[in-house]
């Protein structure tokens, strides 16, 4: 051994062992919180224990079970932490629900328009057909590069998701959802899982065309006219939406996605510089010119309008400003589960402002909590993107994880004030049934990318034949 | 219900909530320490254990880690594989008739860092009578014994230097 060496490890691969006993555990944890949150509700409300929790405990841990199982059978290697983190995001989101289910305000107001205020038995139905859809990704897509060949038939799919709302009629002032019978989804959520499919092939084929062929210009690379085409369509095709949805998250999900993942696959700083330049024009033109969303932006910079003498015309709801006293009298530490009034925020207390509650009753603590949860949900994303070995599973893991986390910071920017409000729902906790359902499915692509990335290459066998050859030498 | 247990309740079901984030955080440590680090006996050894935080691990046992099928250890046989050149210069691998991969992919038994090795580039494995052979995985770049690029499984002569890409690794005793 020469004396000068420095390094002097030995580095090699510790056995990829399969952790599903881990995640079991965690999964046991995920189910143990939100029953005892349940009960800290009931306690508050009631004085008592509530008298479904021993259905509702079982039936989140029967949903979480038959996951657990089916993961452990068909994708043994996938990562053991999305799993419970999802889990628990979702029941602690039911126990939210049915917190705001017993709200003597809601169920006035809700009685007033003629409806039942009762919503959190729906939002368990959907959480389990969100399990089913869930279970369905695991069982069908036996490897996540099969959907490399669906990548314009993606792009076709996603668009019709994305475009289908126009010719619904708008509610609450926002074209997003399409109604058949009398169901409706909200398509967007969908879409965002397919359109990343598309993403990811479409650039997988082009990203050498779009990160090499550059000309460098002030320390930026500056790409040719033409293969700006791609960016410039998905961002008219993003502030068509804005304009004829006059849906801001969608358009923002769209956008920045596509920003996102274009600079994983090219590694080109420029193409952020221009995502966000062209963002901003465009939020800027749309904002001034399209009536529903200039009232959102004004909305937002003066959220306590609504409470002047003489209120402007634009300023007509006041779930901005309930939704920052809600954070306020929060504080630290919360006023406790069943304590607050974040009820006051009205009707979309359970699904947009849902955060409101957790803001109120758990305080910045358990804000803090949550966000820390969706974090590690999008880290383990990332990590799945990076330990992945093919190139479309890389830019696929990322893009929803991507996806993910943008529609976090929209609805988390929105409630509290960073930004203005958009329609989205925050996964898993909000009230809905297309995004709960789809982020089921989400998780389900992002655990059979862990799958495969995780797994442990097959050793090569000896082979037989070497031996019996001989190696001839010339 | 009285004030006190509510604000137990609410504090209790705080920290229930972190200990969850806290958990998860441990679950994924094991990221930052997915690959064995073993050490080598030397002289900069109380350093070098102190640098890595203490998880010293015991050298790698392979499932197959026996002396090959029936081959019985020969005089003048090679016991280690010493990284020669390149970024893992000093990294020593010692040879109990497992099969050793090279290559990029994070699961190599030697892992490369080097833009000219491919991510299954070659493997080392013993045959029946304990000669150690290498084989190319295929790679784009190559596998070279001496000057010699490698096109079938070959035995490797004590101290032969096998190149792939800058990184270059001998058998020694």
């Amino acid at each position: 051994m020469s004396s000068s060496t420095t390094n002097t490890t030995t580095i090699g691969a510790m056995g990829a062992p399969s952790r599903r006993n881990t995640e079991l555990a965690m999964l046991v944890f995920a189910v143990i919180i939100p029953v005892f949150a349940y009960a800290n509700v009931g306690l508050a409300l009631n004085d008592e224990l509530p008298a479904g929790m021993l259905a509702y405990g079982l039936g989140l841990g029967l949903l979480a079970g038959v996951a657990h199982l089916v993961v452990r059978k068909f994708a043994p290697y996938a990562d053991p932490l999305m799993l419970p983190i999802a889990t628990l995001l979702n029941g602690l989101g039911l126990v939210l629900i049915w917190r705001l289910d017993q709200s003597p305000r809601l169920i006035r107001q809700a009685a007033g328009q003629g409806i039942s205020n009762s919503s959190a038995p729906t939002q368990l139905m959907y959480s389990a057909m969100g399990i089913a859809l869930f279970v369905g990704v695991l069982l069908l897509l036996k490897d996540h590069r099969v959907l490399q060949r669906y990548t314009y038939i993606s792009m076709v799919v996603a668009l019709i998701l994305l475009i289908a709302p126009v010719f619904f009629p708008a509610r609450f002032g926002a074209r997003i959802w399409i109604t058949i019978g009398g169901f409706s989804i909200q398509p967007a959520e969908f879409a965002k899982i397919i359109i990343a499919v598309f993403f990811a092939g479409y650039l997988m084929v082009k990203r050498d065309a779009l990160a090499l062929a550059s000309r460098r210009f002030m320390g930026l690379y500056l790409p040719r006219g033409r293969d700006l085409g791609p960016i410039l369509v998905i961002w008219a095709m993003s502030l068509l939406i804005l304009v004829f949805e006059t849906d801001l998250g969608t358009s923002l999900l769209f956008f920045g996605l596509f920003v996102i993942m274009l600079y994983v696959a090219t590694e080109r700083t420029s193409w952020i510089v221009f995502g966000l330049l062209m963002s901003a024009i465009g939020a800027v033109v749309v904002g001034s010119v399209e009536p529903h969303v200039n009232v959102r932006v004004m909305a937002w910079l003066h959220p306590f309008a609504v409470y002047a003498p003489n209120p402007p015309s634009w300023a007509t709801t006041e779930q901005i400003a309930q939704s920052l006293f809600a954070f306020g009298s929060g504080g630290i530490f919360g006023t406790g589960l069943g304590q607050g009034n974040s009820d006051l925020i009205g009707f979309a207390a359970k699904a947009d402002f849902i955060l409101g509650t957790v803001g109120e009753e758990l305080g910045l603590a358990g804000m803090m909590a949550f966000l820390l949860l969706y974090a590690l949900l999008v880290e383990r994303g990332v990590r799945t993107a990076l330990a992945a070995r093919d190139p479309f599973g890389k830019l696929l893991a990322v893009g929803l994880s991507a996806a993910f986390a943008i529609q976090i910071f929209v609805v988390t920017g929105g409630v509290t004030g960073l930004i203005p409000l958009t329609g989205m729902n925050m996964p898993f906790i909000a009230q809905g049934g297309s995004s709960v359902i789809a982020n089921w499915a989400l998780i389900a692509v992002l655990l059979r990318i862990s799958d495969t990335a995780r797994r442990p290459a097959p050793t090569p066998a000896p082979s037989t034949d070497a031996e019996m050859t001989q190696v001839v030498r010339p | 219900m009285s004030e006190l247990t509510l604000t137990v309740m609410r504090l209790g079901f705080l920290a229930v909530l972190w200990l969850f984030v806290i958990v998860a955080v441990q679950v994924i440590r094991s990221d930052l320490f997915g690959t064995r680090v073993t050490q080598r006996a030397s002289r900069r050894g109380a350093e070098q254990s102190r640098a890595s935080g203490g998880r010293q691990q015991p050298p790698p046992q392979r499932q197959q880690s026996g002396r090959g099928s029936g081959g019985r250890q020969r005089r003048g046989a090679p016991t280690k594989l010493v990284v020669s050149e390149g970024t893992l210069t000093g990294t020593t691998v010692a040879l109990q008739g497992q099969t050793i991969s090279l290559g990029r992919a994070h699961d190599s038994t030697i892992v490369l860092d080097d833009d000219y090795a491919s991510s299954r580039h070659a493997r080392i494995y013993p045959d029946r009578d304990g000669q150690w052979i290498v084989e190319d995985l295929g790679s784009t770049n190559g596998t070279y014994l001496d000057r010699t690029r490698l096109t079938t499984p070959t035995p490797i002569p004590l101290g032969a230097p096998i190149r792939i890409g800058k990184t270059v690794i001998e058998l020694r005793k």
